[in-house]
């Protein structure tokens, strides 16, 4: 029988979710890992570790994932396709499972042009989908992708992300079903900003079925000032913020607390949308506000769950 | 075919500098659709070499052919005499071009010209743009006649990634994002089922993952 992670647990007993990110740091600093770790322990259901984010060369996020569990905090360890060929990605698919990290978010990856090292070559061995795909075939069939058995499968939950506001919707359903039927068990989405345009999406998701064959977990960014607002909305891909929130972010007096106002609203409001499973946050080198902004959205204490 | 672009002016003079008798050689075929090697590229840049020979005093004679195609023996042989003259050729075709000189002439000195860039086709005039990575083993009969080998910045077989926008791929808004550009056309055609499809990892050994490549076609091969 299949051992859950702990987030597979809270999910599967219906509970809402509550993950959150972490960045691993750009040194072998492990006091700051644990330090961030520290903020999380009993805030978050599981800390996604993300893996060289934008390209840019950090500690590894299984190591990080595995520093960050010392602590006592769950990891959904991410991995790109970007960096590594099949031989390495299922190699430490192994690893990772041997160091105790459960749940493995599967992700293409930002092209190394958005980091320090454009000169780089990419990989791209796998994509995404054929990662998903790999990993499933690894633990329920004991196969490798040459189809050689594996005698010690990895047990993991395997996650995938999801693009609420990319254009044409149907493209990227089409997407998402193919991770679902790949192996995809939940999904974290890009930030929503634009929770009418999130609230579209979903009911198009519920159209499709998938919010009864996957957990969706409603990405969010907690937003800080009208500064770093504009220029997500100016360089990230994918992000879309509706120019009223940025005008009500202009007019605060205290911007900080305007954006957790903002913040909490859009958690309020995403969570009553039906086929939400749960949040995630990504705090974008600020994980030191996660507890606040959980404790105020009213989703503290975590539940304590029996896993299996 | 294959695309080439000149190399800037400065990098090709700093290469020929150690050569007296420089051979400027065009190429006939692809570098000279591409506007990078062909008989105008080869004569401009031999009257280069000459003006800055004149400018700095170097002792250097340019002299100036084009044959139909580089990487054929059969038309570096017509040749032969000039290249044997030249101390080094300043090839102006493709990589193959170069190479091949190089292995009819093994004592002789080639340089390139051009930098070669892909396999692809004028969109519009002087505009060209990438279609085949030359990956062994064509998957277009599934992808709508699109290759998101050559046209996905990340090369992803199976769909989109996140970073698309408005059917702009992340990395450069002139560039499509090739899986867009799929979409709409399996859609056109009544297949976007392809799309639906899972695809498995691919078999990249038949191209330049499997080592160099050479193919022999039974039947006439001797």
């Amino acid at each position: 029988m299949t051992a859950l992670s702990h987030l597979q647990s809270v999910l599967e007993q219906g509970h809402f979710a509550v993950t959150a990110e972490i960045g691993p740091p750009m040194s072998a600093n492990v006091n700051l890992i644990r330090q961030k770790a520290g903020y999380y322990n009993g805030y978050v259901d599981a800390a996604n570790i993300t893996d060289n984010q934008s390209a840019v060369v950090c500690m590894s996020s299984i190591a990080t994932a595995a520093i960050v569990q010392q602590e006592g905090v769950e990891t959904v360890f991410q991995m790109t396709c970007r960096d590594r060929n099949r031989i390495a990605l299922q190699s430490d698919i192994l690893g990772a499972a041997g160091l105790g990290l459960k749940n493995l978010l599967c992700l293409s990856g930002d092209h190394q042009s958005f980091g320090n090292d454009p000169q780089a070559k990419n990989v791209y061995d796998l994509d995404s989908i054929q990662l998903i795909h790999t990993v499933k075939g690894m633990r329920d069939d004991k196969r490798f992708i040459n189809g050689k058995e594996i005698k010690t499968e990895p047990q993991v939950f395997i996650g995938a992300a999801a693009h609420p506001f990319a254009q044409p919707t149907e493209l990227y359903l089409i997407s998402m079903g193919k991770k679902i039927a790949a192996g995809a068990q939940f999904f974290q989405t890009q930030a929503i900003f634009d929770v009418e345009g999130f609230g579209n999406w979903m009911k198009a998701v519920r159209g499709m079925g998938y919010h009864k064959q996957t957990y969706i977990l409603a990405g969010i960014i907690p937003i800080k000032t009208a500064r770093s607002l504009k220029i997500m909305n100016d360089t990230v891909a994918g992000i879309r913020i509706p120019p009223d929130l940025i005008k009500r972010m202009d007019s605060a007096d205290n911007q900080e607390e305007e954006g957790m106002r903002i913040t909490l609203e859009i958690i309020e409001a995403v969570r009553k949308i039906d086929g939400v499973a749960g949040i995630h946050l990504m705090p974008v080198s600020s994980e030191q506000i996660t507890p606040a902004v959980v404790e105020r959205a009213g989703l503290y204490p975590r539940p304590q769950v029996e896993v299996q | 075919m294959i695309v080439g672009q000149e190399k800037p002016v400065t990098e090709l003079l700093d290469m020929i500098k150690p050569y007296k008798r420089v051979l400027v050689l065009g190429c006939g075929t692809c570098t000279t659709v591409s506007l990078a090697g062909g008989q105008k590229e080869a004569e401009f840049m031999s009257a280069l070499i000459k003006l800055n020979a004149a400018k700095t005093g170097q002792d250097v004679t340019a002299t100036t052919e084009t044959v139909k195609r580089q990487c054929e023996w059969e038309f570096l042989d017509d040749i032969a005499d000039l290249i044997e003259q030249a101390d080094a050729v300043l090839s102006f075709a493709c990589g193959v071009g170069i190479q091949a000189i190089a292995e009819r002439y093994p004592d002789k000195v080639v340089l390139p010209g051009v930098n070669t860039k892909f396999m692809g086709m004028p969109i519009e005039t002087g505009v060209f743009q990438v279609r085949c990575a030359g990956c062994g083993n064509c998957i277009l009969d599934k992808r709508g006649g699109i290759c998101p080998i050559a046209r996905c910045s990340k090369s992803l077989l199976n769909g989109p990634c996140g970073g698309a926008e408005d059917g702009k791929c992340e990395v450069n808004p002139e560039i499509d994002c090739a899986w867009y550009l799929i979409y709409n056309r399996l859609k056109a055609i009544g297949r976007l089922d392809d799309m639906k499809q899972f695809f498995e990892p691919k078999d990249w050994s038949y191209g330049r993952d499997g080592g160099a490549r050479k193919l022999r076609k039974e039947g006439i091969a001797l």
